[in-house]
């Protein structure tokens, strides 16, 4: 039999190799799930997993679709690291989408370069904005963050809706619910061309390595840091607890914000329903397998990019529904939590006598 | 063939950084009350921990009945007849006496059966139990009796008792100590632990004394004088106090003006009209049985909890009342609470950044919000050094250190920022005896630099030690001050006992 026991200390190697260990299992059992399925599990993970990225326009992709994940994972993990869970994201993505694409089609026929800071600021604001509602109803009312910041994903989903079929629809564009398209000034650069990969990835780096110098060189992030370990040990230190969590909320609430408008000015140009495949909530698995740290996170957002592309070669050529991708990604959360045990917990071999 | 019912022989017990236990040995007598008495940290509880099947030990053996025991786990030492009562209550607060009693028991029973046989079993020691009350209802006296019958109830041959009156009133330690005569004259066996003198004397047959791990002298209790153990405990003869009252200044530094605040917890204490001076240079103790408000008391003080209060706090003759944590440390206010780990510092983080917890008046440890990390190491090499904190570096995760030292960091944090006030909750509790007399001296001498300090500690010797001057908290009320070189101990013991008028 197998016992579990304490470990009395947490393992500062396990911490690291959990999200790898995670990783792995995921592969295992996937492969496992292709075989039951009928397809030759080795082929079926090579086409998921390879084949996506073995060609700079593939790489490109894993970017682009890399650069929102990580860009609003860093920002839960002000959230996270502050036991804060703010899980509406993807509505505060969405409303920078909105305050930013809202300028961008405003100005669509200005040709500037202010427009597009214009855009990427709004959009963050935007975010803020809308994150700031479940951190006020939590420091007025004490409500929980968990289902207010999750409602309020849904209603910014629908005023997006409400949007594009609506006021902001485009006059020639036959009905479909789609607003017009952003100018050139409302579109972020290309990095290189011929591919999709944009401007938003420098300020995704940017920005993790200001969240970097937040979390270890200032007083802010050394607050939300005790405050996190301990909520006790901040009130004997007298830390404005309102403070911190209505801020790490706007932080969190803008860089979702600015993924957002890095989404709608960067691959698509306009605004529609569908613009995030969910970004707002795979970032949380990104945040917590990346270990809400920078470094970590942008690795996890590769991993996590990747099960998208995944998904679609998978699709197209092993005819598999795309939602597969959801399937890896639940998985990987799944081991991670198993995994994460093994931190505090080591596994013990009993003999069958002892 | 030996005589004793329980023979202890070499036990060794090392820790990470301390030897708990080196080399104990004694004999416990059948139905006997067989006192164990120490200071904090001399090694009694993990004997008995060991013996109750809690602690492995490195070496040594112990025999029940002449046969060699090894308990792995407390069921099993329970299945051979050993029974223990913890001093802090493991009891569940929302559940009722009968369900707090068959959630301890092994035996599949019916409940009908198990109320019966408490039934009988209370009645039998006088330790009248309403089975069908919440836990949450009962005194601290209550709840122990319910560990007792809980104990009881497995049938044991010996009963761990484990410093059962750290919480009750002297007239409930009578009842207590009445019970614990006729369990023995039934032939069961007391093994009773403590650092009180006079409960040894009184109540005791035979005493195995120890001191940093090692077993001084087993002897009979009769014949001892509270003196002659207090040498054997001490190592030194207790002198009477030595306070020196010549750094008090006449000025009034903090005065508390008939705080009241009502909390409708059943878990917490009211607060019912305190008022204390304290003046310039002068230690303050505020005496008391656990859980009669000392730390409700102490969040009034250090502003962590600072809603509804009625009265006023007045610090340098102005109101801080309503002042917040932060801004009265900004007055040169210093705290430190009871908990270590998780309070007063976060285990998860190193003693560097542990510092940074408790912001004093004047530290450049940050620019515009950048933390400058070689002026906080600097400031925590020193204290380290000064307060002769035993760690590999400043960069050690607070967990690891030991609670001795651990205190000794957090007390010597806010001590080398020399506050005008330093309020403390238990400053040595749960630390050895080392750490304890060096955070005592350094309390002593930081008053003596002009400092005030306010300690409220449950550790009667300690304020006697260190104190001036000494009030009884009690059920939420705070009694008049007394002078610490004149005390009247019986005073006190009253006082403590609810008697406050």
């Amino acid at each position: 039999m197998i016992s579990i026991v304490p470990r009395g200390s947490s393992s500062q190697l396990m911490f690291i190799l959990a999200p790898i260990f995670a990783i792995f299992l995921t592969l295992f059992c996937g492969a496992i799930i292709f075989a039951f399925m009928g397809y030759n599990p080795f082929e079926a993970l090579k086409i998921f997993f390879i084949s996506p990225i073995s060609n700079a326009y593939g790489l490109s992709e894993l970017l682009v679709k890399a650069t929102p994940l990580a860009l609003i994972a860093v920002g839960l993990s002000f959230c996270f690291k502050n036991n804060i869970y703010n899980i509406g994201a993807e509505g505060q993505l969405t409303m920078g989408a909105i305050f930013g694409g809202g300028i961008g089609i405003l100005f669509h026929d200005v040709n500037s370069f202010l427009i597009l800071p214009m855009m990427i600021i709004a959009g963050g604001i935007g975010g803020a904005l809308w994150a700031s509602i479940p951190a006020l109803l939590k420091i007025k009312f004490n409500t929980n963050e968990i289902l207010t910041s999750l409602m309020l994903a849904y209603i910014a989903l629908l005023i997006l809706d409400y949007l594009v079929v609506g006021p902001w629809r485009d006059p020639d564009g036959f009905n479909f619910p789609k607003t017009r398209s952003f100018g050139e000034s409302g579109r972020m650069p290309i990095l290189f061309d011929g591919l999709r990969v944009h401007f938003g990835l420098i300020i995704t780096l940017i920005l993790l390595a200001l969240s970097w110098f937040v979390y270890s060189k200032t007083m802010f992030g050394y607050q939300l840091k005790v405050s996190g370990y301990s909520p006790k040990a901040a009130r004997f230190a007298g830390f404005n607890k309102n403070f911190l969590i209505f801020s790490a909320f706007a932080i969190s609430g803008a860089f979702a914000g600015i993924a957002g408008i890095g989404e709608v000015s960067g691959p698509i140009g306009l605004l529609y329903r569908d613009i995030s495949p969910n970004y707002g909530f795979t970032a949380i698995i990104v945040c917590f397998l990346g270990r809400l740290h920078p470094l970590g996170i942008i690795f996890a957002s590769l991993i996590i990019a990747l099960t998208y592309l995944g998904a679609e070669d998978a699709q197209l050529f092993l005819q598999i529904p795309a939602s597969v991708g959801f399937v890896f990604q639940g998985l990987v959360l799944f081991f991670l939590l198993g995994t994460d045990l093994l931190v505090n917990f080591k596994l013990r071999l009993n003999t069958l006598n002892g | 063939m030996n005589p004793y019912l329980i023979t202890i022989d070499k036990i060794f017990k090392r820790y990470p950084d301390v030897v708990a236990n080196n080399n104990v040995s004694f004999n416990i007598r059948k139905g006997k009350i067989h006192a164990l008495l120490g200071e904090n940290g001399a090694g009694k509880s993990t004997i008995v921990k060991i013996l109750y099947g809690l602690v492995t030990p490195d070496s040594g053996s112990i025999l029940l009945n002449n046969l060699v025991i090894k308990f792995k786990t407390p069921s099993e030492a329970r299945a051979n007849g050993i029974g223990m009562v913890f001093q802090h209550f493991s009891l569940f607060e929302s559940l009722t006496i009968s369900e707090n009693l068959i959630l301890g028991l092994e035996e599949k029973i019916s409940f009908k059966k198990l109320k019966e046989k408490a039934i009988e079993i209370s009645k039998k020691y006088d330790l009248l139990l309403d089975l069908d009350s919440p836990i949450s209802n009962l005194s601290a006296g209550e709840k122990q009796s319910v560990e007792i019958v809980r104990a009881l109830l497995q049938e044991p041959k010996v009963l761990i008792m484990d410093e059962p009156t750290s919480v009750l009133t002297p007239i409930e330690s009578e009842v207590l100590f009445k019970n614990l005569k006729k369990l023995t004259d039934e032939g069961k066996t007391i093994l009773y632990i403590t650092h009180k003198l006079d409960e040894v004397i009184k109540n005791c047959d035979e005493v195995t004394i120890m001191r940093n791990g090692n077993v001084i002298t087993t002897c009979s209790a009769e014949g001892e004088t509270k003196e002659t153990l207090a040498i054997k405990m001490l190592g030194y003869r207790v002198n009477s106090p030595i306070t020196d009252y010549n750094s008090i200044n006449e000025e009034v530094l903090f005065q508390a003006i008939h705080l009241s605040k009502s909390f409708n917890d059943p878990f917490l204490t009211d607060l019912k009209n305190i008022s204390f001076n304290v003046r310039q240079g002068e230690i303050f103790g505020i005496a008391g049985v656990a859980g009669n408000g000392q730390k409700e008391l102490m969040e009034l003080l250090t502003g962590e909890n600072i809603a509804n209060i009625q009265g006023k706090i007045i610090f340098e003759n102005e109101e801080i009342t309503k002042l917040s944590t932060k801004n009265r440390r900004k007055l040169s206010i210093g705290f430190v609470p009871e908990d270590r780990l998780g309070h007063s510092a976060v285990p998860e983080l190193s003693l560097s950044e542990n510092i940074l917890l408790s912001q004093f008046l004047g530290n450049d440890f940050s620019k515009m919000g950048i933390l400058d990390f070689k002026k906080i190491d600097l400031y925590t090499k020193d204290v380290i050094k000064k307060f002769n904190v035993k760690t590999p570096s400043e960069k050690v995760f607070a967990k690891n250190l030991s609670g001795g030292n651990l205190q000794k960091f957090v007390i010597g944090r806010e001590v080398n920022s020399k506050p005008k006030l330093l309020i403390i909750f238990q400053p040595t509790w749960g630390v050895d005896t080392g750490a304890e007399s060096f955070i005592r001296q350094s309390l002593i001498k930081l008053s003596k630099e002009g400092s005030s300090l306010i300690v409220i500690s449950q550790d009667l010797d300690e304020l006697i030690e260190i104190t001036h001057h000494i009030s009884v908290i009690s059920n939420g009320i705070l009694s008049k001050p007394l002078e610490t070189k004149n005390l009247d101990i019986k005073k006190l013991g009253m006082m403590m006992g609810g008697s406050i008028d």
